[in-house]
């Protein structure tokens, strides 16, 4: 017997795609029957409170959780976020309802052994609701208790050996498309530099020394799988200088219609059969290629990787083997100031394991920039907006390059600087005077 | 319900304690066929909706079956996913960042067994538990942000919004039948946990009114000056204010200029904005994050409001429906939301989607909004 009647989110039952109520309700009655004897201990009854308190929600149109609550575990400043509930009286399950982030494995591959010590330690000790996963990539403990914190902490820690994540001013929990283990587009291994450098940087991630929130995340390729590019203060995305590599037999395969093309991507509508000329010769953006009913032909001097041809005839084109990465900083969602997509910073950089040496110098001149001079919530790209693209590119020792820009400026306010200017800015006005009636 | 420790001693929180380990290394929990075959693959090919499979050059094959869930989802979904996986696939799985769930195996047969079985779990409401797809040029799964159920700030609930949406589009997330993939996300206000500023389709909660000032505890929860800097707009200042003849340090607003963004209330508890007839959604479309053919680009506000409308938001619906169909019925071959807007112009977009163009979807916000203003005689009738 349900705890609160949910007439409103009832109506989310229905429907093809998965109902969380569903799930929410199934989740209440499994803590209701316990056939596992578990010693709860956060209130029995929190999945039916949550049910309680969202279906107040639905019906006042209004959020029923309180702003902010500073609890975490013990130095750490972030991994764990505050919530109570406004009406706790009437839904005491949910009274606390704080959120941990658990740093996931890079690339989002579990086993089923260590998902399931995790599903036991998040029924034992909090709501048995989890979000798989949150949008910076955390496994995401839905709803606890207060008391219940160092211990999830410690569990984590001893007996299955993984952290938290990132919340707050500070690194936040990097992510990657999964690269190499499964994808033949990828141009470097995405997993590795994300979980080395999520290691190497455990300090910032754990303890908020920044102005604001830090974001890195690696695409293996211009397709853009974990959206670096609009999501991410740092963005690696991978990439090659030298040719595309062409399988001309496996074109024609694509021709004569062997291959379905885009690999298979459109199966579920006739659209007639495959043109090579209309669907990737004069779709491709540069026009650095050309068929002559026989031969592919790419200019790939003058192709910017764009992934189309590629994507279009896997089996055919493939990715070049001199790889590294495209880095772009400084992307962000609209508070405050608008949004802003990153911008390209280094065109090619080599994606070295172990070290990253290269990746990490880039990143500490940026951090380093930053730290001085970012005001409180000023996140990297505003920074920049602030201080000049050229300050960036002053703190990093990079050069400036026309491919920085789309377009060069159309203005001539240009901010010389002194020592740009021959002679210095120093003048006598009677000097000038000698020539110069007043 | 004793309270049961792990091994933690709250009088000495640093014995034992151990700290800034990061997550377990990746590479545990590769599938042995993806362990061998890293960066060794040759190829792939969507084999039907769902269903992938990848070629490895040492002649490997690996076919993943995709499904969509909830990405709310409870220990008890989760373990049914775990059987699964330990029946099909030797007890490994990973989860994609759309919040798709994905299984692989090294044979044809065993993932379409495995299609089969997915599909025909259902919920005691009767949705589908474990609808494959996600795949190719149709919808997958909605990313989104936690509303009502979990956060402070949301204008609108995520988990119902995305459900509504996803039940809506259904058909296209189980079949590949658009002109290219269409991406929808969520983010019920303005912070964007759930970034949805490069979406094809964005579904964001914003507020309309104004924050009210809850004079008599606003000194004691917040710093004054902080919540006077945290205003774009300048529109917060501080003042003195009487109630009962007692006088409180507080702050006015300055409503006029307010843009309901909210940053004043994540940096001061006093100042909620949250209201049922103020609150709705936005809708944004034409974004993308991929350099696929064109450049990334920003989603454009195409709705200035929906009201919200649990627990179905028929509206939203409607809208969404009418936005995916035009599309659908007019862009080209590999042709991204946006780049179709782009092609036919916007002015076309509005007549084909029928939604109806207003002033407010006219940029004024700072300096950009300039160059979203038309400056040619370019346009079409």
């Amino acid at each position: 017997m349900a705890k609160h009647e949910t007439p409103l989110l009832d109506q989310l039952e229905s429907g093809p795609w998965p109902s969380f109520v569903s799930d929410i309700k199934q989740e209440a009655e499994h803590r209701q029957a316990n056939p596992d004897n578990v010693e709860f201990q956060i209130p029995q009854d929190v999945c039916d409170d949550l049910l309680g308190v969202l279906e107040m929600s639905y019906r006042d149109g209004e959020t029923h959780w309180k702003h902010g609550g500073i609890v975490g575990v013990f130095g750490y400043g972030g991994g764990v976020i505050g919530r109570y509930c406004d009406q706790p009286e009437m839904f005491p399950g949910v009274a606390h309802f704080h959120t941990l982030r658990v740093n996931q494995p890079s690339g989002k591959y579990y086993t089923t052994e260590f998902l399931g010590q995790l599903a036991d330690l998040w029924d034992f000790r909090g709501s048995g609701l989890l979000n798989l996963h949150g949008a910076t990539g955390d496994l995401v403990f839905l709803g606890t208790t207060t008391p219940q914190l160092e211990e999830i902490f410690w569990t984590l820690t001893h007996d299955l050996d993984t952290d938290l994540g990132g919340s707050g001013s500070n690194l936040r929990t990097p992510a990657c498309c999964l690269g190499e283990s499964r994808c033949e587009y990828a141009c470097y291994d995405t997993q590795l530099a994300c979980h080395t450098l999520t290691n190497e940087y455990q300090d910032e991630l754990h303890r908020p020394a920044f102005p604001y929130k830090f974001k890195f995340k690696f695409d293996g390729c211009p397709n853009g799988c974990v959206a670096s590019i609009a999501r991410s203060d740092f963005s690696v995305i991978g990439t090659w200088k030298d040719d595309i590599k062409i399988d001309q037999d496996a074109v024609k395969g694509y021709v004569n219609g062997e291959f379905a093309p885009n690999a298979g991507a459109h199966s579920g509508r006739d659209w007639g059969k495959f043109d090579i000329v209309e669907e990737v010769i004069d779709r491709c953006p540069t026009k650095c290629m050309s068929w002559d009913g026989n031969t592919l032909s790419i200019d790939n001097a003058e192709c910017y990787r764009c992934m189309h041809c590629i994507n279009t005839m896997p089996r055919a084109l493939k990715i070049g083997d001199e790889r590294g990465a495209t880095i772009l900083v400084g992307a962000k969602a609209p508070i405050l100031d608008g949004a802003q997509m990153a911008s390209l910073l280094v065109p090619f950089i080599e994606v070295n394991p172990p070290d990253y040496d290269e990746l990490k110098e880039v990143i500490e001149n940026l951090w380093d920039w930053w730290m001085e001079e970012g005001k409180n919530r000023e996140r990297i790209g505003e920074l920049i907006r602030r201080q000049g693209f050229q300050k960036m590119l002053e703190v990093t020792g990079i050069k400036a390059d026309a491919r920085h820009v789309s377009a060069p400026r159309a203005n001539p306010y240009i901010f010389w600087k002194e020592e740009d200017v021959e002679g210095g800015w120093t003048r006598d006005i009677n000097v000038f005077r000698e020539k110069h009636q007043r | 319900m004793a309270f049961i420790s792990a091994g933690y001693n709250p009088d000495k929180p640093m014995e034992g304690r151990i700290t800034d380990i990061g997550p377990k290394k990746f590479d545990q929990f590769y599938p042995p066929v993806i362990a061998k075959n890293k960066g060794q693959w040759e190829y792939h090919e969507i084999i039907e909706p769902g269903v992938l499979m990848h070629k490895a050059k040492s002649g490997d094959e690996v076919y993943t079956v995709r499904f969509g869930g909830a990405r709310l989802m409870s220990v008890t979904h989760l373990r049914e996913i775990m059987a699964i996986a330990d029946e099909y696939c030797g007890g490994y799985l990973r989860f994609t960042t759309r919040n798709n769930v994905e299984l692989m195996v090294t044979d044809k047969d065993t993932a379409l067994k495995l299609k089969a079985d997915l599909n025909g779990r259902k919920f005691a409401g009767g949705s589908y538990k474990f609808p494959v797809g996600g795949t190719g040029a149709g919808i997958t799964n909605v990313v989104h942000t936690q509303g009502w159920v979990h956060c402070h700030t949301p204008a609108t609930d995520a988990s119902g919004t995305v459900k509504v949406t996803l039940d809506e589009v259904f058909g296209h997330f189980t079949n590949m039948d658009l002109p290219a993939p269409l991406r929808i996300s969520m983010a019920c206000c303005l912070n964007m946990c759930g970034a949805v500023h490069c979406s094809d389709i964005a579904i964001l909660g914003y507020h309309r009114k104004p924050p009210i000032i809850d004079h008599e505890y606003l000194d004691n929860m917040c710093e004054i000056p902080l919540a006077v800097a945290a205003c774009p707009m300048g529109a917060i200042r501080p003042t003195k204010t009487e109630i009962n003849g007692k006088e409180y340090k507080s702050v006015a607003v300055k409503n006029e200029r307010c843009m309901f963004c909210g940053n004043c209330y994540t940096m001061c508890p006093s100042l909620p904005l949250a209201d049922k007839e103020g609150d709705g959604l936005v809708i944004m479309a034409g974004g993308k994050i991929s350099n696929r053919l064109s450049e990334p680009k920003f989603s454009k506000v195409v709705v200035a409001f929906i009201p919200n409308e649990p627990p179905r938001w028929p509206t939203l619906a409607k809208t969404i429906r009418q936005i995916v169909d035009a599309y659908a019925a007019d862009a080209k071959k590999y042709e991204r939301l946006g780049d179709w807007a782009e092609r036919i112009g916007w002015e076309r977009f509005f007549e084909k989607t029928g939604l109806e163009f207003s002033e407010h979807l006219i940029d004024d916000f700072r300096d950009p909004a300039y160059y979203t203003w038309r400056q040619t005689t370019h346009f079409k009738f």
